[in-house]
């Protein structure tokens, strides 16, 4: 038990993949300029999380170590055309907004990093927990983002309005450099946190 | 193709739907290797070298395998590993030929595989069905756009060693605002109307 949650702390703070260790970050980018599409992209990575590290996991001992990466980019590819075709059958309007960076989680670090990382080195059971938690940190960062950038752009979260529609916005924000400085904002903060809380250990 | 469509294919590529700064393909690289000049160069002739070969290939691959056998919905599977396959021919290839250009692009090459920009221009290519020279044109455009903006934003990133900022912003957080910076000088582009 105590295990499983050292798991999830590490996925959603420690080693959050997005805000500590930098994996993942177009799509970081490039689908957080509405919460609606944040959790769509952040949900179908964690799907395919989940799935490429059962698969990797519980073919571990028969894939041969030298063409490991070959194995996990098919698996993985294999996952995200499910996914790819999933959406676009069940969720059009998702699969449009999200367009490219659907297909575009085959190259996504976070999904490979796992693969290399944890599944091809653990059992079934604490891989497929392992995608789960490191899913959800993806998705927390990505609703982050988001969040800062639909509310500083439109004044809405998740298109349910929160500032009267009179108050000025910053249209900016939902245009690519509000992707940057966001996500740059995002990353500082986590910096500061963190170094204040070494300082506090330290002393 | 038109000369007025070159101007507009290019003037797309490169500056009003840069790769990078609009598109957001390929930022791990863009982050990464844009601290030295020399790595960022060698970064960009990369990129721009793997991309037209390799939207060369994925051309062929889908026109005359995926197309006939009616299975579009591969794509993403057959394209990637054609480019890791491509890329490690390549490096083959250029250290046999050309051992001062494989020593000039290093590491970089074979990081080139899990570039999104690569396997975003062969999907861009794949869901316009545009045709062979169009194809690889766009791709070394693209590349060329890619190159623009990482080397303006690595000779930026040069001064930012010497500047003073928070503590907080050290390292990444400070080179996401610049280029959030240099992003927004890109914005000016998108309201250009060439012809």
């Amino acid at each position: 038990m105590t295990q499983t949650m050292k798991q999830f702390k590490n996925g959603l703070l420690d080693q959050n993949p997005t805000l500590a260790l930098m994996l993942g970050m177009c799509p970081a980018l490039a689908t957080t300029t509405t919460m609606t599409d944040a959790a769509g992209m952040g949900l179908t990575t964690t799907a395919v999380l989940i799935c490429s590290n059962f698969a990797i996991s519980a073919l571990r001992r028969i894939i041969p170590e030298k063409i490991r990466i070959a194995a996990f980019i098919t698996i993985i590819a294999g996952f995200v055309t499910i996914a790819d075709t999933l959406l676009q059958a069940f969720a059009p309007s998702l699969s449009r907004s999200l367009g490219i960076f659907i297909p575009l989680i085959v190259v996504n670090c976070i999904v490979f990093a796992r693969a290399e990382v944890f599944a091809f080195r653990n059992g079934v059971g604490r891989s497929v927990l392992d995608g789960l938690a490191m899913g959800m940190g993806f998705l927390m960062a990505l609703l982050v983002v988001a969040g800062v950038r639909e509310f500083l752009s439109a004044g809405t979260l998740f298109e349910f309005r929160i500032l009267p529609e009179a108050v000025p916005t910053l249209p900016v924000m939902a245009q690519p450099p509000g992707g940057f400085l966001a996500l740059g904002l995002a990353l500082a903060v986590t910096q500061a946190v963190r170094s204040k809380r070494k300082a506090r250990s330290a002393v | 193709m038109t000369w007025q469509g070159l101007i507009t294919l290019s003037l797309g590529a490169i500056l009003i739907e840069n790769f990078v700064l609009v598109k957001f393909l390929g930022i791990c690289p863009f982050i990464g290797v844009s601290k030295k000049l020399d790595t960022a160069l060698g970064m960009s002739m990369a990129v721009v070298f793997v991309m037209t070969v390799s939207s060369a290939a994925t051309w062929a691959v889908q026109e005359f395998l995926l197309v006939p056998l009616g299975v579009e919905y591969m794509g993403m599977v057959a394209f990637i590993l054609v480019i890791a396959a491509l890329v490690q021919l390549v490096e083959m290839f250029l250290q046999k030929i050309a051992p001062a250009l494989h020593k000039a692009l290093g590491v970089y090459l074979p990081l080139i595989t899990t570039n999104c920009a690569i396997l975003g221009v062969a999907i861009i290519n794949a869901e316009n069905g545009s045709g062979f020279f169009e194809s690889v044109l766009f791709a070394f455009l693209s590349g060329v756009g890619f190159s623009l903006a990482l080397l303006l934003f690595c000779s930026i990133r040069a001064r930012l060693e010497f500047s003073e900022h928070p503590e907080a912003f050290e390292g990444f957080p400070i080179a996401l605002v610049t280029a959030g910076l240099l992003a927004l000088a890109f914005t000016g582009f998108s309201s250009i109307r060439i012809f």
